[in-house]
C-alpha cells in the first residue's frame, strides 16, 4: 500500500490489486460508517487505487493507512442484483472464438460468474465489474464504435458492463439489457454502486 | 414557489445555470460541477439577498440577455462588463431593480471570461441530485441556456440595504499557478519538471468547463503507457499524450488513465476560470506538505 498526497487535501492510496483497492474500499465505508475515519468528501475507488478528497489533514491518514489491517473481500457476498441479459451483441462470437467456445458456453460462463461494482467512472452510473478469471479477460476492440446503444452489455480487460446510456466505447459487445442504469429522479440513482453484487441472467431463464 | 421568472433573450455563447455543485457523488462517476469563480458566484447571490446556494447563471465571453416576468432584483459579478436595462447603463457589481418586462443586457467582459448573474430568489430549475449545476461533461442538470428559454425564480428574500464594497478584478497579464506535484510526477523526466516550472504556457481556445487547456512545450514522459483509471481531484494538472498540462475544472471526469503531473490548489481555480486564452500560465511546481511523510515508512 501506498499513499500519494493528491494537492493539499486528498491522498491516492495505490494497491497492489484491483482486489486489495475493492477491499481496502470495503473497509473505508465500513470506517466511514462506524464514524472512524476524518471527515472527507470523496471516497473514489478505481482500478487499483482509491481516492479520499476533502481531508483536513491528509498526511496524517496517509501514516496511519499502512497500520491498518484490512479483511479481504468476503467470498459469500450475498444479495446480489440480477440483470436480465439478452445474449445478442454484435462480438458475441468474436468473444466465443476468444474463449474457445461456442456462444452457448459464452452465455453459460457470465451467467455462473459472480460480478461486483469495483468501481464507477466514464459516465454517470457506469459501473466497472469484476469477477471474470483472468482466462477471460478479452482486449477492447481495435476500433471503438462511435455510437454504442444504451443497455449494451460488453467486456473489457478484467471487466463487464452495461452502458447507462448511449456513447461512443470500445468494449466487446456480447449482450443488452432493458435495466435501467442510472435515473437521477430514482433513489438511488445508480443501479450499480461500488461494492454491488450483480448476476446476468438470460432474459427468460428467470 | 413565485410566479416570477426570467426569459432567455440572448444566451450567449454559453450561459449554464450553476450553484455550489453536487459534490460526494465522484464514486458513482457523477461529477462536482457548480460556478467556476465561486467566490464570484457568492457575491452576486449576497448583493441580491440571496443564500450562496441559490442558482446562478454563468456567462461565458459574451455575457447574455434576459427579459424579467415580475420585478426582479439583479446583480452581476465575475468578469467586469457593461450592463444595461432597457438599453441604458446600470451598476456592475450592485443591486440593480429589473422592473417587469425591461430586458438586462450583460455584455461582454472588458477582461475576464465568465460573469455571474444573480437574480433575486435564485434560479428554480429543477435541482438533479442536490444541485441545479449543469455538468456539460456527463449532461446532468438543466440544458445550456437557449434564446425564448423560460427559467422560474425562487421566493425573493429582502434585498440588504448597505451596498458591499466590490473588487474590481483588474486585468491578469499573467495566470500564476502554484502546483502540488504528485500524484504522479515520478511519469515524467527531469527535464518535463523544469519545463513546467519554466515553460512559456499559454491557456488554449479549447478550454472549457471540464478543463483549462495550455499550449506551450510538451511535457516529456519517464514512462509510457496509460495508467490504470484513478480517480481525479478538481485542480489535478493532467498530461494527455500530447504533452500539454490540462487543468481540471468543475466539469472534470471522476477517473481518468493519463496521469496527473501535480494539482493546484482549489483556491487558485477562480483566476484560471476567468483567464482568456492567451494569457500567459506559469506553473509554480512544489512539493505538497503530505510528502514529508513517506507512507508506509513513517508509522510507529
Amino acid at each position: 500500500m501506498r499513499a500519494l498526497p493528491v494537492g493539499d487535501g486528498a491522498l491516492l492510496v495505490e494497491l497492489d490489486s484491483g482486489a486489495a483497492a475493492e477491499a481496502l474500499h470495503a473497509e473505508l465505508l465500513r470506517r466511514a460508517a462506524a464514524h472512524e475515519l476524518p471527515p472527507v468528501r470523496e471516497i473514489v475507488p478505481a482500478a487499483r487505487t482509491v481516492l479520499l478528497s476533502g481531508l483536513a489533514d491528509p498526511a496524517r491518514l496517509a501514516a496511519e493507512l499502512p497500520t491498518w489491517t484490512v479483511p479481504p473481500l468476503a467470498g459469500d457476498r450475498g444479495g446480489a442484483l440480477d440483470i436480465a441479459v439478452r445474449y445478442d451483441g454484435p462480438d458475441l462470437a468474436d468473444v466465443a472464438a476468444l474463449w474457445d467456445t461456442s456462444p452457448e458456453g459464452v452465455v453459460r460462463i457470465l451467467s455462473e460468474t459472480e460480478f461486483r461494482v469495483a468501481f464507477c467512472g466514464f459516465s454517470p452510473g457506469f459501473g466497472y465489474l469484476t469477477g471474470l478469471p483472468p482466462r477471460y479477460h478479452v482486449p477492447r476492440r481495435a476500433t471503438p464504435r462511435t455510437r454504442v446503444p444504451v443497455g449494451s452489455f460488453g467486456l473489457a480487460g478484467p471487466y463487464a458492463g452495461v452502458y447507462p446510456r448511449s456513447s461512443p466505447g470500445g468494449w466487446q459487445l456480447v449482450g443488452s439489457s432493458d435495466a435501467v442504469l442510472w435515473d437521477h429522479s430514482r433513489e438511488p440513482a445508480a443501479l450499480f454502486a461500488p461494492g454491488t453484487s450483480v448476476r446476468f441472467v438470460p432474459e427468460g431463464a428467470r | 414557489m413565485s410566479d416570477r421568472a426570467i426569459t432567455v433573450v440572448r444566451a450567449g455563447a454559453l450561459s449554464t445555470v450553476q450553484d455550489l455543485g453536487r459534490p460526494g457523488h465522484a464514486h458513482l462517476g457523477v461529477g462536482r460541477a457548480g460556478a467556476l469563480d465561486e467566490p464570484a458566484h457568492r457575491l452576486a447571490n449576497r448583493l441580491v439577498g440571496n443564500g450562496p446556494e441559490a442558482a446562478t447563471v454563468e456567462t461565458t465571453l459574451t455575457g447574455c440577455a434576459v427579459r424579467a416576468h415580475g420585478t426582479v432584483t439583479v446583480a452581476v459579478t465575475g468578469a467586469p462588463c457593461p450592463v444595461t436595462v432597457d438599453g441604458r447603463p446600470v451598476a456592475w457589481g450592485a443591486a440593480v431593480r429589473v422592473p417587469d418586462g425591461s430586458v438586462l443586457d450583460v455584455g461582454a467582459p472588458t477582461h475576464g471570461l465568465r460573469g455571474y448573474l444573480a437574480f433575486s430568489g435564485g434560479v428554480d430549475v429543477e435541482p438533479v441530485l442536490g444541485s441545479r449545476s449543469t455538468d456539460v461533461l456527463s449532461g446532468l442538470g438543466p440544458p445550456p441556456l437557449a434564446d425564448g428559454a423560460v427559467l422560474a425564480l425562487g421566493a425573493p428574500r429582502p434585498v440588504p440595504a448597505g451596498p458591499d464594497a466590490v473588487p474590481f478584478p483588474g486585468p491578469v497579464r499573467e495566470l500564476v499557478l502554484p502546483v502540488l506535484l504528485g500524484p504522479r510526477d515520478d511519469w515524467f523526466t527531469d527535464a518535463a519538471l523544469r519545463t513546467l516550472a519554466s515553460g512559456g504556457f499559454s491557456v488554449s481556445a479549447a478550454s472549457n468547463r471540464i478543463g483549462m487547456r495550455t499550449e506551450g512545450p510538451a511535457l516529456e514522459r519517464a514512462k509510457e503507457g496509460e495508467l490504470p483509471s484513478e480517480g481525479m481531484v478538481l485542480g489535478a494538472v493532467q498530461v494527455p499524450p500530447d504533452g500539454r498540462p490540462v487543468l481540471f475544472l468543475a466539469d472534470h471526469p471522476t477517473t481518468g488513465g493519463y496521469p496527473v503531473v501535480g494539482v493546484v490548489p482549489e483556491r487558485w481555480l477562480p483566476a484560471a476560470a476567468q483567464a482568456v486564452p492567451g494569457t500567459p500560465v506559469r506553473f509554480v511546481p512544489r512539493r505538497p506538505r503530505a510528502a514529508a511523510v513517506a507512507p508506509g515508512q513513517a508509522a510507529p
